[in-house]
């Protein structure tokens, strides 16, 4: 359903994105994983069309949606999800999970979405989405954000990053209730084991490139060495 | 009444079909057209000056009343004097507000002084919200004074709105605390076109345990221009926080000033300010979820002056 062809990224000299082929079928639960600064977010970005490659296409069933901008893809079914998710100032729960549906959906649904998601809807649906929540809060509100859209593909970028081990328990059900619940592709960048667990398949990045692409059993097993050589030798330098 | 009338009192008001309960004073065109008073709300005509003397009885519970002016012809310059006796205890909802339809070349002028007397315990919720509208190029122009005077244990809450249409204003509102009181303040200002937009607060903390807190959103897109100077003294123990927090686009300029001024140990006196474009992120986010960016920025704004 989703094919990425030939992307290259460069910024600041650094080549972030180094010829990024990849084909992501329909119904598949993907993680991508590898150390920081390998590309894993930007991958992402290109695809929502955040970024714009310098090169290359991203091809959804079979449209060519390089030129098309963040709005046309967010039409065209596919779904975002931040890792540090936005605040804003004045816009409640409810106005956020209205735009989202893109239709006007009463409290109740909303508060039902919300409730999916593990948060208490009452206490939740008038309050501003600002710096008032804390961020598993807001992380929930994100996903409740994503889940209430239709969606073919969803991204998500990182949804463990800022999040309590509590929260994230949660988050796993939500995943899996997602994929259950939806004919739709799943993108997750994540470094937590227990997401590349209930991934079909993980793709490992490194320096801008694809290292490999298996079953996650195997990636497991690898991302135990060179991956924590790599993180040590960062936090050293 | 026609239906310029009743749209302007829906717009300013949220009046509708200029149908109103309670007690009530229209002005139109510098002349009061319609009143009604109640057991504990009295409104009497000024004798020395253009305006109205509200009376509001010792312990009334929960009555609204409505002010609201309408200025419908071109090159009239309106000045009235609205005085406001709360009693004790009492407990109101003030609606006021100015709705400018000016049609013509010459400039329609609006200049409000209204001033609050609460005695000891009473509170008032005071809404206030400025409109203009028409085609023509005469300006829309109003000035708002508002003085509150709050005794003991007294408080008021006063929203303002000017979110279209008013090409100048100069709003200066003034306080007056004495002990245990507190004086809220929220303002919400849109500016376009040519707009220029200037806001003054003044208020005084003199008696302990006063408290204020005034809170500025704005925005200013086009080359409007908008002002806000806030001045706040704690003469005693006493506490205020004041915000101005501004979205700015295309060649807008607004320029905050915040003065606070500690004349006692005890005073804790709190001052924010941030003036930015909208940020690239939200914009984002609403992307993501199909909003163009214009249909974005739209929302951003609406829930930003919510």
């Amino acid at each position: 359903m989703l094919e990425l062809k030939n992307i290259c990224f460069t910024r600041d000299n650094k080549k972030i994105l180094d010829n990024i082929n990849l084909k992501i079928d329909e119904d598949k639960l993907i993680a991508i994983t590898g150390p920081n600064g390998s590309g894993k977010s930007t991958i992402c970005k290109i695809i929502m069309g955040i970024e714009r490659p310098d090169s290359g296409q991203v091809i959804l069933n079979g449209e060519d949606i390089t030129n098309l901008s963040i709005d046309e893809r967010a039409r065209k079914q596919i779904s975002f999800a931040f890792q540090q998710p936005v605040k804003f100032k004045g816009i409640t729960v409810y106005d956020l999970i209205k735009l989202s549906a893109g239709k006007d959906i009463n409290k109740k649904e909303a508060c039902d979405i919300l409730s999916n998601v593990g948060l208490c809807a009452k206490e939740y649906i008038d309050r501003e989405v600002n710096g008032s929540l804390s961020g598993g809060e807001l992380k929930r509100i994100e996903i409740a954000t994503i889940a209430v859209r239709e969606s073919k593909l969803t991204i998500f970028d990182e949804p463990e990053a800022g999040i309590d081990l509590w929260s994230f328990n949660n988050l796993i059900q939500v995943f899996e209730n997602l994929q259950e619940s939806k004919k739709s592709s799943i993108i997750i960048v994540s470094h937590q084991e227990r997401i590349l667990n209930i991934a079909d398949n993980v793709i490992l990045m490194k320096d801008g490139k694809i290292e490999k692409i298996a079953q996650k059993e195997e990636i497991l097993e690898s991302i135990e060495k060179p991956c924590c050589r790599i993180k040590r030798g960062e936090n050293n330098g | 009444m026609d239906k310029v009338d009743i749209d302007l009192l829906k717009e300013v008001a949220d009046i509708e079909n200029g149908e109103l309960k309670g007690a009530y004073n229209i002005r139109k065109n510098g002349k009061g057209i319609e009143r009604n008073v109640t057991e504990n709300v009295n409104i009497v005509t000024k004798k020395d000056v253009s305006g109205i003397d509200i009376i509001v009885k010792e312990n009334t519970k929960f009555e609204i009343i409505h002010i609201p002016v309408i200025i419908t012809e071109s090159g009239l310059k309106d000045v009235v004097y609205n005085d406001f006796y709360i009693g004790k205890n009492a407990n109101v909802i003030i609606v006021a507000g100015c709705g400018i339809h000016n049609d013509h070349h010459q400039d329609s002028q609006h200049d409000g002084i209204h001033r609050f007397y609460l005695e000891e315990g009473a509170r008032v919720r005071y809404i206030e919200k400025h409109y203009g509208e028409g085609n023509g190029d005469g300006k829309r122009i109003l000035n708002p004074i508002t003085e509150v005077d709050l005794k003991q244990g007294s408080s008021m809450e006063m929203e303002s709105t000017q979110i279209k249409g008013v090409d100048s204003t100069i709003r200066e509102t003034k306080g007056v605390l004495e002990a245990d009181t507190n004086f809220v303040v929220t303002e919400k200002i849109m500016t376009h076109g040519e707009q220029l937009a200037k806001t003054i607060f003044d208020v005084q903390l003199n008696g302990e345990n006063s408290r204020t807190h005034v809170t500025s959103r704005s925005v200013a897109t086009g080359n409007s221009k908008q002002y806000f100077i806030s001045k706040i003294y704690g003469n005693a123990k006493s506490f205020s926080h004041s915000e101005c927090d501004a979205i700015i686009k295309d060649n807008a300029k607004v320029i905050a000033t915040p003065e606070v001024t500690a004349n006692h140990v005890d005073a804790n006196l709190i001052h924010e300010a941030a003036i930015g474009k909208i940020a690239g992120e939200q914009l984002i986010k609403l992307m993501t979820l199909g909003l163009t960016e214009e249909q974005a920025e739209q929302e951003i704004i609406k829930g930003f002056l919510k």
